[in-house]
């Protein structure tokens, strides 16, 4: 790997990592804590909405979060020549 | 069969399973012992963090903690769930590449200082000692209430169990065995949680369960459980309390601190390759979630359990409160540990259970001929008799024993392997006796993991009054000292060590200096707390428990500004954060 590309791997890694931070924040703070009580005023099922983000909806994004990074992050990995073996 | 033999018969079993996976899996060279030989399958490393991770507070607890505080135990659910988005983003892969034993050797490493190093090992024992100390407490108390045995004893079983298979197996041991703890703790939370959702709704699902309607009604469980409890003069169960400050602080502090616990971090060293400790980390909170979201759904079922069971009748009607003499079978058992107690202040012989704290209130409870509340509930009861609750077979009982007791040691077990490897690694091996060979090193780690269980179930019989403050104790510190540290050694080339020095002690004085104002911990005996710890005198708004977020902060300013004003890293060190930032090896030009 050049420099150069590896320069590109990281800025490529550093882009991925920044939409993944803001899906996180949304998803937690934003829709579980600050907007909490606009949320409530919708109901999903049985739940009020922002009451459903912060015990259940944001869990599940985290989990799938991790693997999308991941994915994303290995297939970035291969594209640059950065993989392992 | 009894009920106690029973349990002696499960939780016997899981022990020698436990042992017998430590004999399979024995170390044999400090590579085993630290990283358990870079061989662990990225899944297997995802129960195991799971394990490591969930104590006998997540087990035992939350979900009590849940039930009590309605919303605003959100700020637990997702604090010490987000953080493994940042582990996976951030720190584990690079961590990885790095490969080494130990986070404070990253950290002395990266900060070409034997100094770094040092305090990097000092906030790792703080961290660890205040979490283990909780956990061995936790096995006693687990112990005492299931096998009914004293605190004492289950403490010293506890500590044998976790001494055989941590001293022989470290790390290799400990992985493999908190794989079986994990499925252990998460079958014994799960069934009991179905039975519930299913009596309460008719779903089976808790997690759907939890957004259902009461069974035979089209009323939401929510909206009941937040009529019922309002009516008796609570909080409403899906408002919040805390203002939004605190509670975005205290999730943000959480999980920053949870990304920053070594015993966490650790544990994305075992797997073979950088992707696997990518999908590891989503293998880890895939296994946590499956508790994380089931304990909500527990909380809200057992409140309105206990709210239904106790107001069977109308709110205020002369009989619409449960007579005492008909309480069920569960809550005389357990009033026998003190977990429930019942007092009938107004003589009517039956039980009323309301707010009378809530001054608001008082007046309807004067009318209604109430003369305060009459029943105290521990959180803890929300789990431990659940079984019980939901008529569920002894066998379950047992079961949930047996799942608590593997919290604990799993979570104990992973805490003293850090411990013990920060000190055979990291001060022995890394700056007393470089010259010490392999074997000598690993035999010193064995020794230092048996002195760390005894310190840790000393701690444990005889609790400081810090061990309460565990939380803010442990995740302030975690937060403000090693997490900045670590990010700012991959993210950054020109953070240097007088900046990485300077920021872990600011970050961490600053946290501990607040924590101990407010709330008190090592110096009880000079006075403190001096604060009251009251919203108004907390520093724009936030809880010591939230505080480790404005460490945290003051640590990356303060990193950063050193770092600009003095020289930056040599060049071979450049060349190393270039090198962990790539998952491939770099050839050197």
């Amino acid at each position: 790997m050049t420099p150069e590309r590896r320069r590109a791997y990281w800025r490529a890694n550093l882009r991925l990592v920044a939409a993944c931070l803001l899906a996180w924040f949304v998803g937690s703070y934003g829709l579980g804590i600050v907007f909490v009580e606009e949320l409530n005023r919708i109901r999903l099922g049985g739940f009020k909405l922002g009451f459903w983000f912060a015990q259940q909806g944001s869990i599940y994004l985290f989990v799938l979060l991790i693997f999308f990074y991941a994915w994303r992050m290995n297939r970035l990995d291969r594209q640059y020549g950065a993989h392992e073996d | 069969m009894e009920l106690k033999a029973l349990t002696y018969l499960i939780v016997g079993a899981s022990f020698a399973l436990y042992i017998a996976i430590a004999f399979w899996s024995r170390a044999r060279s400090t590579g085993d012992f630290y990283i358990a030989g870079k061989t662990v399958s990225p899944v297997a490393n995802g129960m195991a963090t799971a394990a490591d991770w969930m104590s006998a507070a997540s087990f035992i607890s939350m979900a009590g903690l849940i039930a009590f505080l309605g919303y605003d135990a959100s700020v637990y659910l997702m604090g010490w769930t987000g953080g493994y988005v940042l582990l996976a983003l951030f720190l584990a892969p690079y961590l990885r590449k790095f490969g080494r034993f130990t986070v404070p050797e990253f950290i002395g490493e990266r900060y070409y200082s034997k100094a770094a190093r040092i305090v990097a090992v000092v906030c790792l024992i703080f961290i660890s000692f205040t979490y283990v100390a909780g956990q061995m407490r936790g096995v006693g108390i687990v112990f005492s209430r299931f096998l009914e045995v004293d605190v004492t004893v289950g403490l010293v079983v506890g500590m044998g169990v976790v001494l055989i298979y941590a001293v022989l197996g470290g790390m290799k041991g400990i992985t493999y065995t908190q794989v079986a703890q994990y499925c252990v703790l998460i079958f014994a939370y799960t069934v009991p949680a179905v039975f519930i959702a299913i009596q309460v709704t008719g779903n089976p699902v808790p997690q759907l369960a939890f957004g259902g309607d009461i069974a035979g009604s089209d009323v939401s469980l929510l909206a009941k459980l937040d009529e019922t409890v309002t009516a008796l003069g609570f909080g409403s169960y899906t408002a919040g309390t805390k203002s939004t400050i605190d509670v975005f602080c205290i999730t943000l502090a959480l999980m920053v601190g949870t990304a920053g616990l070594p015993h966490v971090i650790v544990r994305f060293f075992t797997v073979p390759k950088v992707r696997d400790a990518r999908t590891s980390a989503g293998y880890a909170l895939l296994f946590i979630a499956i508790l994380y979201t089931t304990a909500p759904a527990v909380g809200a079922m057992a409140r309105y359990n206990l709210m239904n069971t106790i107001q069977p009748g109308e709110i205020g009607a002369p009989h619409g409160n449960l007579l005492a003499e008909e309480r069920p079978n569960w809550m005389r058992r357990w009033e026998a540990t003190g977990l429930v107690a019942f007092e009938d202040r107004n003589d009517d012989g039956r039980i009323q259970y309301y707010n009378d704290q809530n001054a608001s209130f008082a007046e309807v409870a004067a009318r209604y001929g109430w003369e305060g509340n009459e029943l105290t509930v521990d959180q803890d009861i929300m789990v431990l008799a659940n079984p019980e609750i939901a008529d569920l077979p002894n066998w379950v009982i047992a079961l949930v024993a047996a799942g608590g007791i593997a919290a604990a040691l799993s979570t104990a077990a992973g805490l003293l392997l850090v411990i013990s490897a920060a000190a055979s690694h990291d001060l022995i091996k890394g700056i007393f006796l470089p010259g010490i060979s392999e074997k000598g090193e690993l035999r010193a780690g064995r020794i230092a993991a048996v002195f760390a269980i005894l310190i840790a179930g000393y701690l444990g019989f005889d609790p400081p009054g810090w061990v309460a403050q565990v939380v803010a104790f442990a995740f302030g510190l975690a937060a403000a000292s090693l997490f900045p540290a670590i990010l700012l050694g991959i993210f950054s080339k020109r953070v240097n060590k007088q900046g990485a020095i300077a920021g872990m002690l600011v970050g961490l004085l600053f946290t501990y200096g607040y924590i101990e104002w407010f709330k008190g911990l090592f110096l009880k005996w000079a006075g403190a707390p001096w604060g009251e710890n009251v919203p108004a005198e907390w520093l724009f708004g936030i809880s010591p428990e939230g505080i480790g977020v404005v460490g945290m902060l003051l640590n990356f300013a303060v990193a950063t500004g050193i770092s600009y004003v003095t020289a930056p890293p040599p060049q071979g060190i450049q060349a190393l954060v270039d090198r962990i930032r790539v998952p491939r090896a770099i050839e050197e030009h």
